[in-house]
């Protein structure tokens, strides 16, 4: 095919506070070809295609649509431009009907007038959807479709407003086989149309069958762009992870003793099924899987604050029942959410009353807040945490994100946590604020506590973990000792090679 | 200059955190200017009493909307309170002072209880908007007044009752003596105590709240058992002060009290405020209506009025957060 791009990237780069998200990356989609983007969490895809559909604006580079240099301003104007991205969180209004949200915005009317020409709107829903295969009741509401139907009204939409490119990102995530299959066809219509499909996906088999190219990402760098023909699984894995691992994990040599914690088939359908783990004392145990394999939800389940169908957990040998995190903080967990602003912290209000939150009932009198004791903690833990705050009555928003980071650990320090579940605890934040994150870590299981660390990040699970559970699909797929884990290895265990696994989830 | 200018950059901050003392010493001064009778000590006396049954129901909103929800039912409780507490003490011709005040605190925490346990069972277990679940209560607690009296007021109650409305405690009226007391135990339970730190948790972010094991359901019930009490204790108090049960009785008190807390805090959102905001609100509205008072404009322009104060606190709050 000698023809020209539709969409030409040249050198960009996007940068987040403390976080360079994207390095220089020059890329051409061309019409009529399925072009796949891979790479782990965090390598840059999200970021790419959320500034090519509008969301995010890149710091340099250019863009060319159709061959001409173009600004893309908000998603209004990408869509204007042809660039459609079908995200992740789907965004169909879901108390409108099929044909609803497809004329959404441009209505048919009757003659002119005020009224909508449902007639019309039907017929042209039909028309939009029929090319794609689509047998949808246009009448019906969006919330009462499948998350694969309402996946391909959001298709049919993108392609009844003439996108040029369509952008989807990890479609199959929530997809049965067959709805996949379905899928797939789709795709190849929209190929068979001259649109330009971006395909952003973990799965190696998808990729490789469905793919005319496979450019790989890792740290907002573009690695390589592969052929179909040159592309299979030991290239693009090695791609994918093939980096050094710094060494600022800071591991002390200790000692590991008893189980303490013991999980038997904990079970939360649809998350997660039968899953078991042990964790010892002064263990750092990581968890590894795909965005999505029911990680967060494992330890949330641990930690009370979500319920869980059957499955037992023993802690110290005794079988404890998880209700309420309240329950679980009086046995000495401490939680670290994956998201510090929405789920960590109270972002208005100081460091020194986030710290002593959990705290508070156990060092109160007579329901009076201990403020001597309040005080004392928070200046201990600030200085043990190496917290940068003007002082302990700052606001915490206008911390950095790694200072907030150690806040949301400093209560759980106050509070004399003996097990940390942690989920992704590095995220956004710089380099600095990580490796002091490691070091708390390693000397909290030093002294004998210990921890579940979560993280989509595998230099760190390997710099930091004992052991790795990693789990696929809400099952753990395997358990790996320090010495025999590599990130090869994970990746495997936690990439779905075969479609047909899912079908055993279901 | 340097010196100077530090200086004036601290009253501009001021000014800035503390901007509501600033609009009340300007009421003052021109209110006073326009009418002479305002800086009086009788006309003082007078407007806390005005504000005092205002004060009491603001003092229950504040825990509700620092806690993140919102109570309409207040005027409507204190309205049922009024004529449960007239219609006891009625066939009590010859009842003491004591007694009086013993049975209106009881039957209080009886009303403020069953409508505020209502209002906080529906909210923090059966998830129902706190708009919506009071908004209901609003009109059940009216209604029940209504049905009991036949829409006739409760005249010829015993004397004595009027004390707590009516009676000073050498040149103090009781009922300034109850509100100051309520405010301030308000306050430290806000400022003080675990319980009080717990409800502005769960209004900064009822997630986080949950995370650090605070129990949310039960805080948020008990918000709105407190608002209910203390709200159908104000209505007792309305009730001694007219010595009359009236079924029509706080009608949009519920306005007076939100306007109040709102224009404290300079917003609704929750998990933000305390009583000596509410007490700075309370003030701006009890001498602005005073002043329409004394420069003999319609109590329906106070109506009026209430409207714009809680539109405007909520349109600079809206600019303070931008900022």
């Amino acid at each position: 095919m000698k023809t020209k791009p539709i969409v030409e990237l040249k050198n960009i780069s996007k940068s987040f506070p403390g976080v360079q998200a994207l390095k220089d990356v020059s890329l051409s989609f061309f019409p009529g070809e399925i072009h796949a983007l891979m790479g782990e969490n965090g390598a840059g895809k999200s970021t790419l295609i959320k500034i090519m559909g509008g969301v995010y604006k890149k710091d340099s580079g250019s863009i060319f649509i159709r061959g001409e240099e173009c600004e893309i301003e908000d998603v209004t104007q990408a869509q204007h431009m042809g660039i459609s991205v079908i995200h992740q969180e789907l965004s169909l209004i879901p108390d409108l009907t099929v044909m609803e949200n497809l004329s959404l915005g441009i209505e048919p009317r009757l003659g002119g007038s005020a009224f909508i020409d449902k007639a019309e709107m039907r017929s042209r829903a039909i028309k939009f959807m029929e090319p794609l295969g689509l047998r949808i009741n246009p009448g019906a509401f969006i919330r009462d479709l499948k998350t694969a139907d309402r996946q391909m009204v959001e298709i049919a939409r993108a392609v009844s407003r003439n996108a040029a490119m369509v952008i989807m990102d990890e479609p199959t995530s929530s997809l049965s086989t067959r709805e996949i299959t379905t899928l797939f066809e789709i795709i190849e219509k929209l190929k068979k149309n001259n649109v330009s499909v971006i395909y952003v996906s973990h799965i190696l088999s998808e990729v490789l069958n469905l793919a005319d190219k496979i450019t790989v990402m890792r740290d907002g760098c573009l690695i390589r762009t592969l052929d179909r023909k040159e592309a299979n699984e030991n290239v693009i894995v090695k791609s994918m992870v093939g980096r050094e691992i710094k060494d600022y994990f800071n591991k002390k040599e200790k000692e590991i003793g008893e189980v303490i914690l013991e999980v038997k088939n904990l079970t939360r359908k649809p998350h997660f099924s039968n899953v078991s783990f042990n964790l010892r004392q002064g263990e750092i145990l990581g968890i590894s899987g795909l965005v999505g394999a029911g990680r967060t939800e494992v330890i949330r389940a641990i930690f009370g604050s979500d319920r869980y169908d059957f499955g037992e957990i023993y802690l110290d040998g005794k079988e404890v029942k998880m209700n309420s995190p309240l329950q679980a903080i009086e046995l000495g967990f401490g939680f670290v959410p994956e998201d510090r602003k929405l789920q960590g912290l109270f972002l208005e209000d100081t460091v020194r009353r986030n710290i002593s939150m959990p705290s508070l009932k156990p060092t109160a009198q007579k329901g009076f807040v201990n403020s001597k004791w309040e005080l004392e903690a928070c200046k201990e833990y600030i200085q043990k945490l190496k917290i940068h705050t003007p002082s302990s009555t700052t606001v915490s928003k206008t911390l950095s994100g790694g200072n907030q980071q150690k806040i949301v650990v400093a209560k759980w320090f106050a509070a004399r946590s003996k097990i940390l579940l942690l989920d992704e605890p590095t995220r956004g934040i710089d380099v600095n604020a990580k490796s002091e994150m490691y070091s708390l870590m390693n000397n909290f299981a030093k002294e004998g506590g210990s921890i579940i660390m979560v993280s989509s990040e595998l230099p760190e699970l390997l710099g930091m973990a004992d052991r790795i559970v990693v789990i696929r699909q809400g099952k753990v797929s395997g358990i790996l000792g320090r010495e025999e884990a590599t990130e090869e290895k994970i990746m495997t265990m936690a990439s779905i090679l075969k479609n047909t696994q899912k079908e055993v989830v279901q | 200059m340097n010196e100077r200018k530090a200086y004036f950059e601290k009253i501009k901050a001021f000014v800035k955190e503390q901007p509501l003392i600033f609009i009340l010493i300007g009421l003052c001064i021109i209110i006073s200017s326009v009418s002479p009778v305002f800086l009086t000590p009788q006309n003082m006396i007078n407007v806390l009493i005005q504000i005092s049954i205002n004060a009491l129901i603001a003092t229950g909103m504040t825990f509700v909307i620092i806690s993140g929800g919102i109570d309409l039912s207040v005027g409507s409780v204190a309205a049922l309170c009024g004529i449960v507490v007239s219609a006891v003490i009625l066939p009590l011709i010859n009842i003491s002072i004591p007694m009086t005040v013993i049975l209106m605190v009881i039957l209080s925490v009886v009303v403020g209880l069953i409508i505020g346990f209502i209002n906080g069972f529906s909210i923090s277990r059966l998830r129902v908007p706190s708009f919506v679940a009071t908004l209901a209560t609003m009109n059940i607690a009216r209604g029940f007044a209504y049905v009991y009296t036949q829409s006739r007021s409760i005249y010829g109650l015993p004397d004595a009752f009027s004390w707590i409305g009516q009676g000073y405690i050498g040149f103090v009226p009781v009922i300034v003596i109850i509100v100051v007391l309520v405010l301030l135990s308000a306050h430290i339970i806000l400022a003080r105590t675990v319980f009080g730190r717990y409800v502005y948790a769960v209004g900064s972010n009822e997630e986080v709240a949950k995370l650090c094991g605070i129990d949310v359901q039960n805080i948020k019930l008990k918000v709105y058992i407190i608002s209910g009490i203390l709200s159908a204790f104000a209505g007792a108090c309305l009730a001694s002060r007219l010595i009359t049960g009236q079924p029509t009785a706080a009608q949009g008190y519920e306005l007076n009290a939100i306007a109040a807390v709102a224009l404290g805090v300079g917003g609704m959102e929750g998990g933000k405020g305390g009583i000596g905001k509410t007490v700075q609100g309370i003030l701006i509205i009890g001498i602005i209506n005073n002043g329409l008072n004394l420069m003999k404009i319609s109590s329906y322009w106070q109506i009026i009025t209430m409207g714009v104060i809680i539109l405007g606190a909520l349109i600079i709050g809206q600019y303070k957060k931008e900022d």
